[in-house]
Order: structure tokens, then sequence, then C-alpha cells
């Protein structure tokens, strides 16, 4: 409500206490009615043609019930889950976590941190496609950088990252924090931004060190941010494709591809598009109370990003 | 009650916590910067390689060279012949779904938020549900629809995905800093005789001029650095975008990787400009919501 709209005398006064909504917006005239109604329709056509259509025929793409059962007779799809599942949560929570702490550290005031955050957001800006493929010819075969370095530091030849699961997981999975950390760390960075500074000031009094400030002052007031981003974040990555499809490959031989990877390839690669429907569905299980999670936190309490 | 002690340290005690700290702020800096910077190193090594210092495992190139940046100039290799040609589908893709991105979503907004359409709640919910599917999962279906309409292999079927995918943080961006535009400049406009496109042109779109910018480069960003929507809709030279004719080195028997990440970094280049030069609205869009605990 803004303080100009208290002063203009445009409304019957009220009873203190009642909500202030005058009656006379709520309804729409006639020709404001059609105006309205057109100001709309580009949304709503977009909204039917490109979501709900797609939607729907995705849903129906992957109705069949054979359909799951020839999935989970694959032992790559078993895989595929377990790999779905670590690089989120995983991912996920390292990239908060560290985008908390990395946020701290961008609240000082000095003039190189602040020329630091712009060279940091720099993986944010850049496109996908490009520094994932770096990232892999960084991490592929002996030529690799990484690799480079290593036999320039120890003088022996460097690990192969894309030869074992395990270590290609971990690469994925620190691809995927390189490239959205700066993201989250902006994020965060306005939500402690937002904090009064009194608030820092009377626990300095009280005898609060930095830790104790960060634990008790920090992060119960941005925990509402922290558990929204977490949210959302784990509804994005469930969906990611580009960082194993680009890092990784699903390399060796399909072990590390997660959901998106997997339907990506049965439905173009194998010519299966139902199964690769039936894939990315499969998620669904994991992605609607997370959906529904998110929604009543942001119904509650109205955080916005 | 209890009062707290504080604790009391001697000045070169205060001295030294003070130093280790800023010790500590100047290494974390040292590693962020490494930690951001490699990649992007990788790739200007691998450009400024010969062909044949590629594979010889060096930190720096024994030889660098411009050369692989005048191929890809000059159109002068099978995967770059329509180069120039793509990189403007490139940005007629990313022009596009900006403009039908504000103009929808200003739309959209205006409606729900300053013409109070009834129910309009739903909109704006429909819109965020959008996003609760990932892109990837939409992809399948969405290919098999643009079969059908007929846009396989038409820049246009890129367009409507990626504003699909722009228009509801639009919508959620504008709702929320129309919040902050009273009421009362619709309502004197009205009293004036305005009609809601008048209103729309010139009461609402001047006054939302900082929330267009920025989430104006914010789908401009989202379609230049899209991939899989491009890969999927696009496959002919004359259609293709920069990120498909990249993706096509990854097919080659020869393995030109200085080709390839000269390739590259021309097409990091605009994003990484248009972020240098709108960063604070950037910064400013998505924190416009007023990101509150």
């Amino acid at each position: 409500m803004s303080s100009a709209q208290q002063v203009l005398p445009l409304q019957t006064p009220i009873p203190a206490g009642r909500a202030r909504r005058p009656r006379w917006r709520f309804r729409l005239q006639g020709s404001n009615t059609v105006w309205a109604i057109a100001f709309v329709v580009p949304y709503a056509a977009v909204f039917v043609a490109f979501v709900a259509y797609p939607v729907v025929f995705g849903l129906w793409m992957g109705s069949r019930p054979t359909l799951y059962t020839l999935l989970f007779s694959d032992p790559r799809y078993i895989d595929t889950l377990v790999n779905t599942l670590l690089f989120v949560c995983i991912g996920v929570n390292m990239k908060m976590f560290l985008a908390f702490l990395v946020s701290g550290f961008f609240m000082q005031r000095r003039w190189w941190v602040r020329a630091l955050l712009v060279v940091f957001l720099l993986p944010w800006a850049l496109p996908a496609l490009s520094v994932f493929l770096s990232i892999h010819y960084m991490l592929v075969s002996q030529w690799g950088l990484l690799d480079t370095l290593w036999s320039v530091v120890t003088g022996a030849d460097g690990p192969l990252f894309l030869v074992s699961r395990g270590t290609a997981m971990a690469a994925n999975i620190l691809a995927y924090i390189w490239k959205w950390l700066p993201f989250w760390t902006l994020i965060f960075l306005s939500a402690r931004m937002a904090i009064p500074q009194e608030i820092y000031e009377a626990a300095a009094i009280d005898g609060a060190t930095g830790i104790q400030q960060t634990v008790h002052v920090t992060f119960p007031l941005i925990a509402n941010v922290y558990l929204v981003a977490t949210l959302l974040s784990t509804l994005w990555t469930l969906g990611d494709f580009p960082t194993v499809h680009f890092v990784s490959s699903g390399a060796p031989a399909r072990t590390t591809d997660v959901l998106a990877t997997y339907g990506f390839r049965e439905a173009f690669d194998f010519g299966h598009p139902e199964l690769g429907a039936a894939a990315m569905i499969s998620a669904l299980p994991l992605a609607i109370p997370v959906v529904i999670l998110l929604m009543r936190r942001l119904h509650r309490s109205g955080v916005q990003l | 009650m209890r009062v707290a002690r504080t604790r009391r340290l001697s000045p070169w005690r205060y001295r030294a916590h003070r130093r280790v700290g800023e010790a500590a702020s100047i290494l974390l800096g040292i590693v962020l910067i490494f930690w951001s910077l490699a990649p992007i190193y990788n790739m200007a090594v691998i450009a400024l390689s010969a062909h044949d210092d590629i594979f010889a495992g060096t930190i720096w190139p024994a030889s660098p060279t411009l050369d692989s940046f005048y191929v890809v100039v000059t159109e002068g290799f099978w995967y770059l012949e329509h180069f120039w040609h793509q990189f403007g589908n490139s940005f007629f893709v990313g022009l596009m779904t900006m403009f039908l991105t504000l103009l929808i979503g200003s739309l959209a907004s205006f409606t729900v938020g300053r013409m109070r359409l009834r129910n309009g709640w739903l909109l704006t919910n429909a819109a965020l549900m959008t996003y609760v599917i990932p892109a990837s999962f939409l992809a399948i279906p969405f290919y098999r629809i643009m079969q059908i309409y007929g846009l396989t292999n038409h820049l246009w079927a890129v367009i409507a995905a990626i504003t699909t995918f722009a228009t509801p943080y639009a919508i959620f961006i504008f709702s929320q800093y129309g919040k902050s535009i009273p009421m009362e400049l619709d309502e004197s406009a009205r009293i004036d005789g305005a009609n809601p496109l008048q209103i729309y042109l010139y009461v609402y779109l001047p006054l939302m001029a900082p929330a267009l910018v920025a989430v104006g480069t914010y789908a401009l960003l989202l379609a230049w650095n899209e991939y899989l929507y491009n890969f999927l809709m696009l496959s002919t030279p004359d259609s293709m975008t920069v990120a498909v004719a990249l993706a096509q080195f990854l097919n080659s028997d020869e393995s030109p990787w200085n080709l390839m990440m000269a390739t590259a970094i021309v097409y990091a280049l605009p994003p990484m400009m248009i972020y240098y030069m709108f960063r604070r609205n950037m910064a400013a869009g998505l924190t416009m919501g007023g990101v509150k605990g």
C-alpha cells in the first residue's frame, strides 16, 4: 500500500483492522474485461501450446506400464537412478553450503573483493556448452590441463579421471558446482545484505565471535532463503542435462549417466522415445514432494528470489 | 540477569588476530580466482595451440598462435562454413526471445497486477508451474510436437521453447517490481480517459524500464546459452545456431580441438560482453523480488 493512498480521500473510511481493498477495483467494467482478456491471451496461448500440451503428451507417451518393467530390468537404469540421487544430494547441498560461506566472504567491502566478485560471476555468465567442453578437455586423457599440472608438480602421470565411475561422478559434481555456485552466492549475498547491521552490533556487544554470529545470527535469518533455494535447486538439478552430457558423456560406458542423459539417449540415440519419456517420468516421485514442500514454503513465508 | 563477559585481548594479540583473518581472506581470494578461471584458461590455452601442440601436455603452448581464431573468423573449416550465418541465427533467436518474453510477460503481469483480473493468481501460479518440470524432461514431447506443428529446422521452434521458459520468470519479476509503482498513476490516467492499452504503453512500460532491462538481458543470455532445444530442433547448416555448430566438432574424426576452443571462445564473447555491460541490472534483476528471510 503506498503512503499516497492513505492520504488521498478516495475510499470510504473503514474500521481499523480490516484490509483496505477498495470495492470498485475488483469489478472490471465491460470494455476493460475485453482488454484484460486480450492482454492475457498471448501468455495463455504460449502456456497451452508449449507447456500444457507437451506435458500431457509426455505423460501419455510414458503411460504404458510395460515401459517401466523394461526400465527397471535395465541395470544401466538402476545405475542411473543412483547416479542422479548422488548428483542431486551431494551437488545441491555442497553447492548451497559453499554459497553460504562464500557469500560471507563477499560481504567485505574492500575493493579487491568487489573486483573478485566480477571475476567470480564469470562461470555463470558464460555458455554451459563452452565451459563444460573446456572442463571435459581438462580431464580427458594424459594431455589435459589437470594431468599436466599434476605431472609438473609431482613428476608422475596424473590419474585418468574419466576412466573410473567414482572420479567421473566427482568431476561431474564439481563441474556442476563450478557453474552454478556464483548464481546462488549472489542470492545469499543479497539475503545477507538485507540483515540490518544493528543486529550484528548487538551480538558483538553481547560478546559473540565471528563464528557465533554466523551460526546464531546470520543463518537463522537467511534460513528461509536457504531452504527455498535448496528445494528449487533440487528441482532444477534433477533435470540437469548439459553437465553430464558434456563433462563425462556418461563415461565410462554410460555408468555416470543421470536421468536426463539416459532419457535423451534412449529417445534420440536408440529411437525409443517412450522409454525416454518413461525415464523422465520416473523422476516425478522425487520431484513432486519437493514441489509441494516448495509451494507450501513460498505460500507460507512469501520468500521471493 | 547474567552479564556476558566480553573477551579482552591485548592489543598485539588483537592485531595478530586481524592479520590472520586478512591472510585467510587473501588466501580464499586466490583460491577463488584459480577455481573460477581454470576452465577459461584451459579454453584459451587450447585455442592458442597449433594443432600438434594440443597433445603435447604443456601448461602454456610452445608456440602460441592466433591461427585457430583466423580459421574461425574466415570460415575455413567444414564445420565452420556457415559460421557467420549461424552466429546471425543465434542473435536472431536471442533478440526475438528477448522481445517476445518482454512483451508477453509485461502484458500478463500488467493484467494480473494492475487490472486486477479476477483469479489472476491462477495465471501466476500456472506460470511458476512451468519451472516445476525441468526443461530437459519436456524436450522429448516438445520435439515430437514441433514435428506435428511442422516447425523443425525453423528458428521459431527454438524461440518458442525458450520464450516459454523465460516468460514465467519475467511475469514474476514484473509483478514484484510493479508493486512499487503506485496505483494512483493508473487511476489518474484512467480519469484522464486512457484505455488500458494506453495505460500500458504510456504509464506502465516507462516506469518498468529497469525491470525490463534486467529481464531482457536475462532472456537474451538464456537464449544465447541454451543448448538442448537448439540441438534437437535445428539440424541443417542453414538453420543451426552457433551452439549446435560447436557441438558438431565432437563428431569429428580429426580432433580439431584448437578450432573447437576458438569457436567456443568466440561463442562465449557476446554473453561476456553483455554481462559486463549489464551486470548491475542483472544483479538487480535477481534480487528485484526483494530477498527476504
